[in-house]
């Protein structure tokens, strides 16, 4: 625990956005979309923390996590309601099966 | 009574028939009674046309009175330096008498009219007709200039067709029509050119001015010859208007009008505007037209005698012996017995307007029987008609103590004269022959209608002599074929008043070398006056016979006299010997002579000619030119519109295939296009996450910013 480089910080957060990504892609339920979802968030979040933290920008890299923090928060009730009526709608919250884009 | 008095009154002659015409025209349907105007116009005329003559011919005996004004100023034309068309009339002694004959005659036609016509259904029409026929003949005789004698030469054409198809519902009546039309548009043509040339040397249509520019010398296209061929184009017009040989096919057929008209028109006042025509035309004949004339003359007149002897249509003799009597007065033209070519145009339209008027009485009263065959022993029956006949006839036949003696014999004297002068003696020999046949002819029909048995008894019953309306002209006209009026001596015609004082042959105007020789005048004899013209002075009104031909008229007038006395008592003997008497059989002297009588009966076979060469010509041409349509000028069409079609086709396979095919190309590749991509399309959010994140990735890589 000496020394902890931003390299490690960013290892954290590349795996953090894949495993978002993998969610979003992988995942049938829109719910498990939504976390995935706020893992790729999360993990811009670290980023914007580390470089803060390491490079010479003052305090306005924590200052958009915490903008990004909110807009996740405002996002995950926008998205919960659409899923809600989504649900309302089809029945099921499934991705794949909600493909009335396509027509 | 002044000179502008006497124009005054020619135009008020003039304008009142025409004025006659357009209200009957308009108003005859609605008031039947409304020929009495055209009759009381007429009654005017005549009066006026009396006052004129006679103060022509006692006031102004040696004076023309002449009016003219500018009727169209083109002056303003560069192309031609002052072109002006004047209009104007011209009142000298001829044309005084002129006056005077159509407007009696008119006015005795319109009163016959009354009873002849009684009950036809166009009666007021008839009258509007003959109303346009006295105003466009007063106008060509009025005329001082070329122009407004065609323009009523026309009219007069046009009249003569109305009243000859007057009964159109007849199929040979309206054909008739269209024939004397036809025929006379003929000679009208060649009058025409004639009057274009005389136009264009002399920028004139005025007869005074025209003659006056002869005699300086100025010619058409400055030769003599143009000159003839000029005076010969003038007068085919008269020789179209005058039913003279080749053109006098028309006026026997014109018979199909009503009588009376045939009385006015046909015999006695419109076919003797072509003798008028060439005696106004006599002074520019040159030597060689002037034989032409003759020549036409003679021919036509021996022609139809020939003809008239075998009709059997009492119409017909009469409508053939007047072209006879007319070809005397053009071969009198011809010869250059001017003021006896006058003359007989004078009696010949007084005793053969009688002779038809007769000839309607006679047919009124059979009920509209024409035929000669079903005719005879009307003398008793008819006796006003029969006395006018006899006097008509005498005076046809050349019989002294009438009119018809005098002209008649002064025109044979005149051919004789020239025959001796000239060497051309087929005029005198021609002209004793017709005179020996007319007496033979006339006298023919005289025994056939009123002598003898009568033939169809029905008819003879019903017979009558006509009402007073219808013999009133007879006698007029009867008493007007008495020699008196027109000279005291009845065997010399030289010394009356008519041939003496009134009428005189003008100098000729055409230059002496082109005249025959008896007509240049040495100039001791010349007793000219000097007539006041409209352009200038003209040498219009003077004698032109040399002391020669004096002499041989003189020489010639004792032979021709017991001459053609002689053949006309032989003419009336035969008449009586063969219809009278019957020491011989007509039926078989016609069996004997058999070709020259079918050659007769059938008029010497013109018409079938005619109808073999000309009209069929004319309707084979026809069948060549529609052939000519339908095949050359129709497969020049249908190979266009072929062609057309052909192209069409092909651009239209063009279009389908081609332009079509790359449209289409084009939809059907973008629709293949467009599907393969629609795979892509999946609708689902993560696959286009995928594509996203791996779009990002491989744009990272491609561009490579860090």
């Amino acid at each position: 625990m000496e020394h902890i480089s931003l390299q490690h910080f960013l290892v954290v957060s590349s795996i953090l956005f894949s495993l978002g990504i993998y969610a979003v892609v992988t995942r049938k339920n829109a719910i498990l979309v939504l976390m995935g979802i706020e893992l790729i968030l999360n993990a811009a979040n670290i980023n914007f923390v580390a470089f803060s933290r390491y490079g010479n920008f003052g305090l306005s890299g924590e200052i958009t996590a915490l903008f990004v923090i909110i807009l996740a928060a405002a996002e995950a009730a926008i998205a919960l309601a659409i899923v809600l009526n989504i649900y309302k709608t089809f029945s099921n919250v499934n991705v794949d099966e909600i493909n009335k884009l396509k027509e | 009574m002044t000179d502008t008095l006497i124009i005054n009154f020619s135009i008020i002659m003039l304008l009142l028939p025409a004025f006659g015409f357009g209200i009957l025209i308009v108003f005859g349907k609605k008031y039947p009674k409304l020929h009495w105007l055209e009759i009381g116009i007429l009654s005017i005329g005549l009066i006026l046309a009396i006052v004129v003559l006679i103060t022509k011919l006692t006031t102004y005996l040696h004076d023309d009175i002449a009016f003219n004004f500018v009727w169209i100023n083109f002056s303003n034309i560069s192309l031609l330096d002052s072109f002006k068309i004047r209009l104007g009339v011209k009142i000298d002694n001829i044309t005084a008498i002129m006056l005077f004959v159509v407007n009696l005659i008119s006015f005795l036609v319109h009163v016959y009219s009354l009873e002849y016509m009684k009950g036809d259904p166009r009666f007021n029409r008839y009258y509007a007709f003959l109303g346009v026929f006295t105003f466009s003949m007063i106008g060509i005789v009025i005329s001082d200039n070329l122009l407004m004698i065609y323009i009523f030469w026309e009219l007069v054409g046009l009249s003569s067709y109305l009243l000859i198809g007057f009964w159109y519902e007849k199929k040979s009546a309206s054909d008739a029509g269209k024939k004397a039309f036809l025929t006379n548009r003929i000679g009208d043509i060649g009058m025409l050119v004639g009057i274009l040339i005389l136009f264009t040397t002399y920028n004139t249509f005025s007869f005074d001015s025209i003659f006056h520019q002869i005699s300086l010398g100025k010619l058409p296209f400055d030769s003599t010859a143009w000159l003839t061929v000029t005076g010969i184009l003038i007068f085919l017009g008269a020789v179209g208007k005058s039913a003279q040989f080749p053109l006098h096919v028309w006026l026997p057929d014109a018979m199909e009008g009503p009588t009376p008209v045939s009385a006015l028109i046909h015999s006695a006042t419109m076919v003797a505007a072509g003798v008028y025509l060439s005696l106004r035309i006599f002074v520019m004949l040159t030597a060689d037209a002037m034989l032409v004339v003759a020549i036409v003359g003679a021919v036509t007149s021996f022609l139809a005698a020939t003809i008239a002897l075998t009709q059997n249509d009492i119409k017909r003799v009469l409508a053939y012996s007047t072209v006879s009597q007319l070809g005397y007065m053009i071969m009198s033209v011809g010869i250059g017995a001017y003021a006896f070519a006058f003359f007989h145009l004078v009696t010949h339209a007084f005793f053969k307007s009688n002779l038809f008027l007769g000839s309607g009485s006679v047919i009124h009263s059979m009920h509209h029987e024409q035929d000669m065959r079903q005719m005879g022993g009307l003398r008793k029956k008819m006796p006003v008609t029969y006395a006018a006949f006899i006097v008509s006839s005498l005076a046809i036949s050349g019989i002294p103590l009438t009119s018809g003696f005098l002209s008649k014999d002064g025109i044979l004297a005149g051919s004789l004269a020239f025959g001796h002068l000239t060497g051309h003696w087929l005029m005198p020999t021609l002209g004793f022959l017709v005179a020996l046949m007319t007496a033979f002819y006339m006298f023919r029909l005289i025994i056939m209608t009123f002598h003898g048995k009568p033939r169809n008894i029905e008819k003879y019953e019903h017979a009558h002599e006509t009402p007073f309306v219808m013999t009133m002209p007879l006698v007029v006209l009867s008493l007007l074929s008495i020699f008196f009026w027109y000279t005291l001596n009845p065997v010399a015609p030289e010394d009356g008043w008519f041939l003496h004082d009134w009428v005189k042959t003008p100098a000729q105007v055409t230059p002496i070398e082109t005249r025959f020789d008896f007509m240049v005048n040495k100039p001791a004899q010349e007793t000219s006056v000097i007539a006041e013209g409209t352009h200038g002075t003209a040498e219009v009104s003077s004698i032109t016979n040399s002391e020669e031909y004096e002499h041989a008229l003189h020489w010639a007038h004792i032979p021709s006299l017991i001459l053609s006395l002689t053949l006309g008592g032989l003419g009336i003997l035969l008449a009586y010997l063969i219809y009278q008497w019957k020491y011989i059989d007509p039926d078989k002297m016609a069996d004997k002579l058999r070709p020259l009588y079918l050659f007769s009966l059938n008029k010497w076979y013109i018409d079938e000619f005619y109808h073999a060469t000309f009209i069929g010509g004319t309707i084979g041409l026809s069948k060549l030119l529609s052939l000519f349509d339908k095949y050359v000028v129709d497969g020049l069409v249908n190979g266009t519109a072929f062609f057309a079609r052909l192209t069409a086709n092909i651009s239209e396979i063009f279009d389908r295939y081609i332009v079509d095919g790359m449209v289409n190309g084009t939809a059907f590749m973008s629709g293949l296009f467009g599907l393969s991509l629609r795979k892509l399309q999946t609708g689902k959010v993560q696959t286009y996450i995928v594509f996203v994140v791996f779009s990002i990735l491989i744009l990272l890589l491609l561009f490579k910013p860090f």
